[in-house]
């Protein structure tokens, strides 16, 4: 079977050796109320409130939503409107640590004994997809088919980012674990967790720890980018084709990241949701590249003075990978949930831009087999009918063509606001 | 503290521009630009210099009068003009290579919108019009020096291009010592600078060896002689076509389907003008004429997105 194409990059996992370490507790963290795909929550606490770690501080009556818990115990000091970094605003929780990290009292291992149980109490965990996405994990474990393979995200094709990487170096049990009894409760039969070729030391642990299960595979991807885009992951491994306007569900398929995993094992152990975050901080403007674990809202200022940075220099502040992270206009910005990497660059000048040339480099590389350049052109014409018709809908915005392109055309800037603008009526 | 630059994704980007696909098309050409001179003596050096030099400055001067954006600095200007003085004669008089050069950067490239808007190739209409139009000056070959054996020095020995007087050597092709224009003569030369750029990854493979396949093929059942299926492969200027002109990116289609396309059309067309039309060489009209059929191809050969899921499809 071919696999879709993509794009060789320079991997620079310089973070690879980097065990997490866990930052000193942060004085004040701010929690947004919308950390995930779906309905944004509203706060049910009130100012002076007194909460302790793992209480629920934020809910949605959508069930496409997370719950969103407390990250450490303290005092709620303020309740503010907060612009997130993709300009949208949400509600978001202030809290000002008591410095001593008390569980919530009616924490306990979530009991189950059957599917909707299982599923009910994932909801209640504030599981989302922590490759980056953030869809609410509960979500996808309700599908109307049959599931026929259940495949672990663990390819991890951004440049840079460690941090599933790390989780699987360290976490193994908990990964492999969390897997069993999701097959158990989902009676999911087969799962395949695709790891890129360039991690050989956390496939190696991987496949010694599912010991030789026969309904676990450990899939070596090609260290291709995007191998960890959805659609390719499933193609790459099974062969599938989640057709347009489908879900992967609809093709027998449940994809959750490996860090997602993780987590939801140490919740069921323990009974406390999600409130930390594993992440890698890097780029060239950091003099400590390293991976940490934080409390969910932790300003991003303070891992990167841990990590060295030299803000002097820092031009470029990303949230995610360099591929398809978000720029990040301030540094005073709480990491979420779906923080996988911090990164600080220095910039090189921007590049010349120049009319397309229509060198085809775009349509050589489109994992999606796209004719970007023409989607562009198009956009530009404002022309619903012919952005249809090179299908602009199904352009996940992986930035390959923008990569490769001797124009520096910008690509992926035009197929985002195409796609908004096929949304609008 | 500096200001944070805020950006779309993706932040990094190849190093690979524009300016550099141009450079690397030029160098390239080296090659066939040496022999050239090789062979034709310093008066090849002073024509591609001059084509260049006045391509770039028509490209300028007509980006000033035009008010927009100056664009000598992305090199296809200059790439231009080396392209044409590859498809003159070395006798050709200064002027009439000015013409050339003024029509292919401002009539054919920047009138149409400049750089990556002009349907058809320049350098290539440019020498359709001049041979169209000045038709004794285009066509006069002079036996290069090393056929006589004395490089570097000058002697106007009319010759005839081997395609109408048919008695040069498979070997002449090859090293060039035929008569022809400046580019086109040394085999070796020109496959030398289109292996490289396909090595690069500036041009696919997919239109040369459709063009060259379809002409040898058609060749080869018009006459069945493997010899003259070579000599038509290295005569004339199909090498230099097929690897330089009908890899344009700009004028050419941009799917490997439409490429496909595109280089059996050329071949087709020139073997049928070579053969049968009244003039002795085909391969600048022949992908002229494909230019201008390349909306049409790329229309009809667009990809089929992954999952694509289409229209008619769903009524059903």
């Amino acid at each position: 079977m071919r696999k879709l194409k993509g794009i060789r990059l320079a991997h620079e996992k310089r973070t690879a050796e980097s065990a997490f370490v866990t930052l000193p507790l942060p004085q004040k963290v701010l929690i947004p109320m919308s950390m995930h795909m779906g309905a944004p929550c509203e706060p049910l606490v009130k100012l002076k409130q007194q909460v302790s770690v793992g209480e629920c501080i934020g809910a949605s009556d959508a069930f496409f939503s997370a719950d969103i818990h407390a990250s450490v115990s303290g005092t709620v000091t303020a309740i503010t409107d907060y612009r997130m970094p993709n300009g949208n605003y949400c509600k978001a929780v202030e809290i000002t640590s008591d410095g001593l990290q008390t569980p919530y009292s009616e924490l306990k291992p979530p009991v189950y004994t059957n599917r909707e149980e299982y599923i009910a109490a994932v909801r209640r965990s504030g599981a989302v997809g922590l490759g980056g996405a953030g869809f609410p994990t509960h979500f996808k474990l309700t599908p109307k088919n049959k599931i026929e393979y259940l495949i672990i995200n663990a390819a991890e094709c951004e440049p840079y980012i460690t941090s599933d990487d790390r989780t699987m170096k360290e976490k193994q049990q908990e990964i492999i674990s969390s897997i069993r009894r999701m097959m158990k409760m989902l009676e999911i039969p087969e799962c395949y967790i695709g790891v890129e070729g360039n991690k050989p030391e956390a496939i190696r642990i991987l496949t010694e720890c599912a010991d030789a299960d026969p309904a676990i595979t450990i899939v070596t991807l090609p260290p291709i980018y995007p191998q960890g885009a959805e659609k390719v992951l499933i193609y790459n491994i099974t062969g599938r084709i989640v057709a347009e306007g489908q879900l992967p569900s609809d093709q027998g398929v449940i994809v959750l990241n490996v860090s997602t995993m993780a987590f939801l094992e140490e919740y069921f152990r323990t009974g406390m949701p999600l409130v930390s975050r594993s992440l890698t901080i890097d780029g060239d403007a950091v003099d400590r590249p390293c991976n940490v674990t934080v409390p969910v809202g932790t300003s991003m200022r303070e891992v990167l003075e841990y990590a060295k940075c030299r803000f002097d220099d820092v031009s470029r502040l990303i949230g995610g990978g360099p591929m398809m992270g978000l720029g990040l206009p301030e540094y005073d910005m709480p990491i979420t949930k779906t923080n996988n990497a911090i990164l600080a660059f220095t910039m090189d000048k921007p590049a010349t831009v120049t009319a397309c040339i229509r060198c085809g480099r775009c349509l050589n590389v489109c994992p999606l087999n796209l004719m970007p350049t023409s989607m562009e052109q198009a956009y530009r014409k404002r022309d619903k009918a012919e952005l249809e018709a090179l299908h602009m809908n199904l352009c996940m915005l992986c930035g390959c063509c923008s990569y490769v392109c001797p124009a520096n055309r910008p690509l992926v800037e035009s197929h985002r606001l195409a796609k908004d603008f096929l949304r609008s009526k | 503290m500096k200001k944070l630059h805020i950006a779309t994704s993706p932040h990094m980007r190849d190093s690979i521009s524009t300016q550099k696909v141009m450079l690397l098309v030029i160098a390239a050409l080296l090659p066939s630009a040496v022999a050239a001179v090789v062979h034709f003596g310093w008066r090849a050096l002073l024509l591609m210099v001059f084509c260049v030099v006045v391509s770039v400055a028509c490209e300028g001067v007509c980006r000033q009068i035009m008010k927009r954006e100056q664009t000598i600095k992305d090199g296809s200007a200059a790439l231009t003009g080396l392209l044409l003085a590859m498809n003159l004669p070395v006798t050709l008089p200064l002027w009439e290579a000015a013409l050339g050069c003024f029509i292919a950067i401002v009539i054919v490239k920047q009138l149409f919108g400049g750089l990556g808007q002009n349907f058809a190739n320049p350098a290539i209409t440019a020498r359709v019009v001049l041979m169209v139009s000045l038709a004794p000056d285009m066509t006069h070959w002079i036996l290069p020096k090393t056929a006589a054996g004395n490089a570097f020095s000058y002697d106007a020995v009319s010759s005839a291009t081997p395609l109408v007087s048919g008695n040069a050597s498979i070997q002449d092709l090859f090293w060039g010592s035929t008569g022809g224009c400046l580019g086109e003569t040394c085999a070796a030369a020109i496959l030398f600078g289109g292996l490289f750029l396909i090595f690069m990854g500036i041009i696919s493979p997919v239109t040369p060896l459709a063009y060259l396949g379809t002409v040898a093929a058609a060749t080869f059942i018009a006459t069945g002689s493997v010899n003259e299926m070579f000599y038509q492969l290295m005569a004339g200027g199909l090498l230099l076509g097929a690897f330089f002109m009908a890899t344009d990116y700009v004028t050419t289609p941009i799917t490997a389907k439409g490429k496909l396309i595109f280089g059996i059309g050329c071949g087709l067309l020139t073997f049928l003008i070579r053969f049968y039309g009244s003039f002795p060489e085909g391969v600048s009209l022949a992908i002229l004429l494909m230019n201008i059929l390349t909306p049409y191809i790329d229309k009809f050969t667009m990809t089929h997105p992954f999952g694509a899921v289409s229209k008619k499809k769903e009524a059903k």
